[in-house]
């Protein structure tokens, strides 16, 4: 089980009270939920569940066994670790695997990561592999799409994603467009992460939702991981992708706890995963928004209701595969995110959706996103400004209700 | 800041090797590869935290010759572009080379092609140096299938992988943070080449490329920022827009030189001198100060904010190609008519590639979502 949010560490910009009082409601809810046994829900994110559809979720690029089945994974160990410890798994699997991997970032060699994601790194492969920049991520990351058209494979860590607006020129000109105008001759296999999301009362520049912004550039990939396990197989397909690749991390989920496979896996980055099946009504989400939505889930299947929950991973482009089935089945779509309103993923989902899938739709698509204001301060403003347990609620009674 | 620089001391030959040079035809090339040549730069260099390169060179007719029929190609290639532009062949922006010919070749003349070049949207030439051909280079301009980047760069994203060449860039300064990467992979390779990353005098005042000056200096990375300073940032001259234009000056704990960009032996002696200086001390500028005929763009008819008297004084006084032309003559290295053959030749060359560059398709529909994503990932 997924579990959420032991005391966060030295991680400078978030703040040091996380200890687990009932404000938290997720997590206390969450807590009571892993007793419940013939529980009708969360498929644990490592892949098991009911369905028939194990073997797709990890697809494997690479598969050390000939049979990738993630249900193999209830019967071995495997080991338990933190999300911002997956990540770190996944990259120093990377780095172990081809040289031409190096990181650049702020504070990610010397300091270990302000998110710890890459601690341990630069004492094992030295200064110039894990590289400590100046605070200049226009140029670094113009540094790492240089680096890449010769075939180095660079992971830019954006300290928090908000700072790469300094770097949109390069990311959307260069990183992005290069293949193309090049006319082929040019790939550029870097790796852009970095945490982002509304945090614990950051403030409005250090809670914002890139993915809004990235989503229209031609020619990068977007994903987003939730979970551990999803983390560290999305890092590791995103390294080897020859594709740039953004891969948006949360500020308030590197501390969630999970028990990964012990043998080498990837997440196929133009997957969504299922994370809840169901017959009711088609949940989409990603990040950390999923866990509001389990949440609500638990509320929901009480009420009587059977919500899938799809965690739709790939931002850029859709899994409309396995979007379209999950319309196909329930005829009803809500979508919750953490972009505002305008111009958010969701609002390109909705577009994509109501396009393909028009005539399996029994009502409009609901879309439940952040409110189209920067995140205020006050923590009671801050929760008001995203999706809550509550509303997701709420919108699904009143969607089936048509 | 005058821009006409006397070359008188161009035209006497100096120490002309053996007398029997003299009268030689240049089609009895039995021995010209060993004659030697010293010739001296018009001016000489002026280092900023740095000795500056001797301004006494050695070449020989050969190397004399082939200036020549490179930089008459180069410049006849614009020439060409300027013609098919007003046809309405060329659309969009095209920003032409002429004049500037000097650093493309001097450049070239003193590297290798794997170290790496890397310039802004001014990319024709550097092409053509790096081992483009006209065809591709026309193709390219007119948006046809044989074009260098199959139709879908267009004139300012020009690029030539197995030359060398990472273009070909549309946003003023992004290209300087690039370039920094690619010698940040020349590094991590340990490779002993360098990379040059060209700039212009408007983009020596973005930020991206003081922050990148900062990493190559701080990781002694092989890269050398190459500033063509040819006087004006579109339609603003460097003094209005830069407070000091002593661009070789600006990367302050940077070493830098100031070259006479219009003098090929200028440009090859600092870019020799400056590769051999970044593969030990990491990065240096040097500031090439070059003149380009030609507005900004064909956009822009380059009389608005610069006197014709100026063009024309430049072109009389300091033209590349002609201070070639006068060093051949005076070395009777060939004559006259056999100089005038080979602007002939160019002149035919350029014309042959046009034409088969016409008869190259447009690029299929179906090329409009090629290379979005490397094949086999994603939407194609």
């Amino acid at each position: 089980m997924a579990s959420i949010f032991q005391a966060v560490g030295a991680a400078r910009a978030l703040s040091s009270s996380n200890s687990f009082d009932s404000k938290k409601f997720y997590l206390t809810s969450r807590e009571s939920v892993s007793e419940r046994k013939g529980s009708i829900f969360v498929v644990r994110s490592d892949g098991r569940m009911n369905s028939g559809r194990v073997d797709k979720l990890v697809t494997n690029a690479v598969a050390t066994k000939a049979d990738s089945a993630a249900a193999s994974t209830a019967s071995k160990p495997g080991h338990e670790l933190l999300l911002f410890e997956a990540l770190r798994e996944g990259l120093e699997e990377e780095m172990d695997r081809d040289p031409r991997v190096c990181v650049m970032g702020e504070d990610v060699g010397h300091y270990g990561g302000s998110y710890k994601v890459t601690k341990g790194l630069a004492p094992k492969y030295g200064d110039l592999r894990v590289l400590d920049t100046p605070i200049a991520e226009n140029s670094f990351t113009g540094m790492a799409i240089g680096a890449a058209m010769t075939g180095l494979r660079p992971i830019v860590e954006g300290m928090n994603m908000g700072f790469l607006l300094l770097a949109f020129n390069q990311i959307s000109n260069n990183c992005g467009m290069l293949h193309y105008t090049s006319g082929g001759q040019f790939t550029i296999p870097v790796v852009i992460r970095g945490p982002g999301g509304v945090g614990r009362q950051l403030g409005a520049e250090h809670s914002q939702r890139l993915e809004s912004y990235f989503q229209s550039i031609p020619g990068i990939q977007m994903v987003a991981c939730s979970t551990p396990y999803n983390a560290k197989g999305l890092m590791k397909a995103a390294i080897r992708s020859e594709n740039p690749v953004i891969l948006f991390e949360h500020v308030l989920l590197y501390n969630l706890k999970e028990r990964i496979p012990d043998e080498e896996y990837i997440c196929n980055l133009e997957e969504a995963e299922m994370v809840r099946p169901g017959e009711h009504i088609t949940i989409l989400t990603y990040s950390r928004m999923r866990y509001h939505v389990m949440q609500a889930a638990k509320t929901l299947v009480n009420k009587g209701y059977d919500p899938e929950v799809i965690d739709i991973r790939s931002l850029k482009p859709f899994d409309l595969h396995t979007i379209g089935n999950s319309v196909k089945k329930t005829h009803r779509v809500l979508i919750v995110e953490e972009c505002m309103r305008t111009g958010g993923i969701g609002a390109s989902l909705t577009a994509a959706i109501s396009e393909n899938f028009h005539d399996y739709l029994d009502a409009p698509i609901v879309c439940l996103s952040s409110q189209d204001v920067p995140t205020p301060y006050a923590g009671t403003l801050e929760e008001f400004t995203i999706v809550q347990p509550a509303q997701i609620v709420t919108a699904v009674e009143q969607l089936c209700q048509q | 800041m005058s821009l006409i620089h006397r070359s008188s001391g161009l035209l006497k030959p100096l120490a002309a090797g053996p007398a029997s040079l003299l009268r030689r035809p240049f089609s009895s090339a039995t021995d010209d590869d060993a004659t030697k040549i010293t010739v001296e730069t018009s001016v000489p260099f002026t280092g900023h935290r740095i000795d500056p390169p001797s301004r006494t060179i050695d070449t020989t007719p050969k190397e004399l010759m082939t200036f020549f029929v490179d930089m008459a190609r180069m410049r006849r290639m614009e020439i060409a572009a300027d013609s098919l532009y007003k046809s309405k062949l060329i659309r969009g922006f095209c920003h032409l080379y002429d004049g500037q010919e000097a650093v493309a070749v001097g450049m070239e003349a003193a590297i290798t092609r794997k170290d790496c070049i890397i310039t802004a949207y001014r990319d024709h030439c550097i092409f053509l140096g790096r081992g483009g051909t006209l065809l591709e280079a026309f193709a390219e301009l007119m948006g046809r299938k044989a074009g260098c980047s199959k139709g879908k760069g267009g004139s300012m994203h020009f690029y030539k992988k197995d030359g060398g060449f990472y273009g070909g860039h549309g946003i003023v300064g992004a290209q300087v943070p690039l370039g920094c990467g690619l010698a940040f992979a020349q590094k991590y390779s340990k490779e002993d080449h360098v990379t040059f990353a060209l700039y212009g005098d408007g983009a020596a005042n973005q930020g991206q490329l003081f922050e990148a000056l900062n990493m190559a200096a701080l990781w002694d990375l092989p890269a050398i920022l190459v500033c063509e300073n040819n006087h004006y940032g579109m339609g603003t001259a460097e003094w209005r827009a830069a407070k000091s234009p002593a661009y070789y000056k600006r990367g302050d704990y940077v070493p830098g030189l100031k070259v006479d960009g219009m003098d090929v032996f200028a440009v090859k002696q600092a870019c020799k001198f400056a590769k051999e200086h970044v593969l030990k001390n990491g990065p240096i500028i040097l500031e090439m100060d070059t003149y380009r005929y030609h507005g900004h763009s064909m956009s822009d008819p380059g009389s608005t904010y610069r006197t014709r008297d100026e063009i024309s004084g430049v072109r009389q006084e300091r033209d590349p190609i002609e201070r070639i032309r006068k060093l051949i003559l005076s070395h009777d290295i060939a004559s006259e008519k056999e100089l005038k053959d080979i602007e002939k030749k160019a002149r035919k060359e350029v014309d042959e590639a046009i034409a088969q560059a016409k008869e190259s398709p447009m690029p299929e529909p179906s090329e409009l979502f090629t290379n979005v994503y490397v094949k086999d990932h994603g939407v194609e």
